[in-house]
């Protein structure tokens, strides 16, 4: 069983989400944690954007806070997001990894610690590195990769880069992902 | 895929590992990192294992117990030292608006920055208190476990890479002059002037494992606590609530809150947003 998605993108990051989130159905069962690359610039805007349009409530990640299914969380500006081994939140102020605070390494590599073969790791549309070995992490520790096709991403260097380092099962188109997680989540035995 | 059984293994194996090296250094060393978060823990001793290429977190705890100088290392490691002087400018507006009224109708202030690293966010005070005309009728106490970041703290040094941030920050929050009134440029360093902090008193004091430190009118605490789980939040929470003076002000990092911790109800917000409260004088303080 499938406990949790985590997602890591950059630029084009909000075209890619908005792709993916609101396809999501309300009882989604997974919890979802996301980075988004966007600089100091405060989450609030986009947070509302993607509420108005999804099923699925989203919010940025309160540091302690427990993670439930069916919920979105975002890592707010200037933080780390790690996950505890009993499914909570901690925000971590340490240095920039990859020149990322959130870095989407950090978030994927202690989900995967956390929730091993029962997480999918997801690398979307950016312009660095960040993320490709968070998502080996996942891949090494039993759970599903999946990345946005880089010739069809807005931002290719992420997505290739998780692609080479990480070797995911599943590259595949942006419009064809939030379909694919579902027929996962589906279909797992 | 012998190589991926052993690294699955080896995996397994740091959980049972990481407690045990933490007892080992507490032990040791006195330094007590046993309900710190763990994740965030992990995450540094697999940074140090891959940089010293240690094959194993036992490996590790051999090393620790038998060198000083590697302890030291590993402190550092644990201790994310990263600052920067009016750090979240509108926290630094809000206390001007909300809280500095009140520490003037004090004839003494006592004040403890309790986590202050390299120093920053004391001279980022200091300066504050002394626009407002009542730096010297403070008295100051920095403190951190790390006695490396007190030596930088004490004089104040810091790089010049740093200073638009600087800058910048102390302009969003309400900085009545210019930031380099106080300070001295040479050889591509800044120089914080030392009349800030001649009544300040830097010293060692660990949150964990030490006592109260004194009595104060108001406690910076920030951006400690988000390093510490529940249960030892808690404990930190109760300390500083002993150590305030009724009516003391608390102030936390900005995504760090009161919230959920057992002494959520002693204290009574001054501003949520930018998690600054105020000791409540009802006693005893109780869930409504
Ligand atoms: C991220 S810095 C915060 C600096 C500053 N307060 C700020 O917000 O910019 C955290 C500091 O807490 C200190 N620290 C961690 N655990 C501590 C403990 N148990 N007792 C005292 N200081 C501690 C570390 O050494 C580090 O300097």
């Amino acid at each position: 069983m499938y406990k949790a998605l985590v997602i890591g993108t950059s630029f084009g990051g909000l075209e890619a989400l908005k792709a993916i989130i609101p396809l999501l159905p309300k009882d989604f069962p997974l919890a979802v944690i996301a980075v988004l690359h966007i600089g100091d610039n405060q989450n609030d805007s986009f947070i509302r954007y993607l509420n108005d349009i999804s099923q699925l409530e989203i919010k940025e990640a309160e540091e302690k806070e427990a993670i439930y299914p069916g919920k979105v969380y975002f890592a707010p500006p200037n933080y780390h997001l790690l996950i505890e081994g009993d499914e909570t939140v901690t925000l971590s102020t340490e240095s920039k990894v990859h020149h990322s605070r959130p870095s989407i390494d950090v978030l994927f590599e202690t989900a995967a610690w956390c929730y091993r073969d029962q997480l999918i790791g997801l690398v979307l549309s950016g312009l660095n590195q960040d993320g490709a070995y968070g998502l080996l992490q996942i891949k090494e520790l039993g759970g599903i990769c999946i990345v946005e096709d880089p010739d069809n991403a807005i931002a290719r260097i992420m997505p290739s880069a998780a692609h080479k380092i990480a070797k995911p099962q599943f590259i595949i188109p942006l419009h064809q992902i939030a379909d694919k997680i579902i027929t996962l989540i589906n279909t797992q035995s | 895929m012998p190589d991926k059984q052993e690294k699955l293994e080896a995996f397994e194996n740091i959980d049972i590992e990481i407690p045990l090296i933490l007892e080992a250094i507490y032990q040791k060393y006195g330094y007590d990192f046993r309900k710190y978060s763990r994740s965030h823990i992990k995450r540094r001793f697999i940074h140090r294992m891959a940089i010293n290429n240690i094959e194993s977190i036992s490996h590790m705890q051999d090393k620790v117990l038998r060198s000083k100088d590697f302890f030291i290392e590993l402190l550092e490691d644990l201790s994310i030292n990263v600052t920067e002087m009016f750090r979240d400018p509108e926290f630094y507006a809000s206390f001007r608006e909300n809280v500095v009224p009140n520490l003037k109708t004090y004839p003494f202030i006592k004040i403890w920055h309790a986590g202050c690293s390299t120093g920053e966010e004391v001279y980022s005070f200091a300066i504050l208190l002394r626009e407002e005309g009542i730096l010297d009728r403070c008295q100051i106490y920095a403190t951190d476990f790390n006695r490396k970041v007190l030596e930088v703290a004490k004089q104040g040094i810091y790089a010049t890479r740093d200073i638009e941030l600087f800058e910048r920050n102390y302009t969003k929050s309400g900085g009545k002059s210019k930031l380099s009134d106080f300070y001295t440029m040479k050889y591509g360093s800044i120089k914080l002037d030392q009349s800030l902090v001649k009544k300040v008193v830097f010293a060692d004091h660990n949150l964990v494992t030490d006592s109260v430190f004194a009595e104060v009118n108001l406690i910076i605490c920030r951006n400690v606590l988000i390093y510490f789980n529940r249960d030892l939040q808690n404990k930190v929470i109760n300390l500083f609530h002993e150590s305030l003076s009724s009516s003391g002000h608390l102030c936390l990092g900005s995504k760090e809150s009161l919230k959920f911790t057992n002494k959520e109800y002693c204290f009574s917000d001054v501003d949520e947003k930018q998690k600054i409260y105020k000791k409540s004088l009802a006693k005893p303080c109780i869930k409504h």
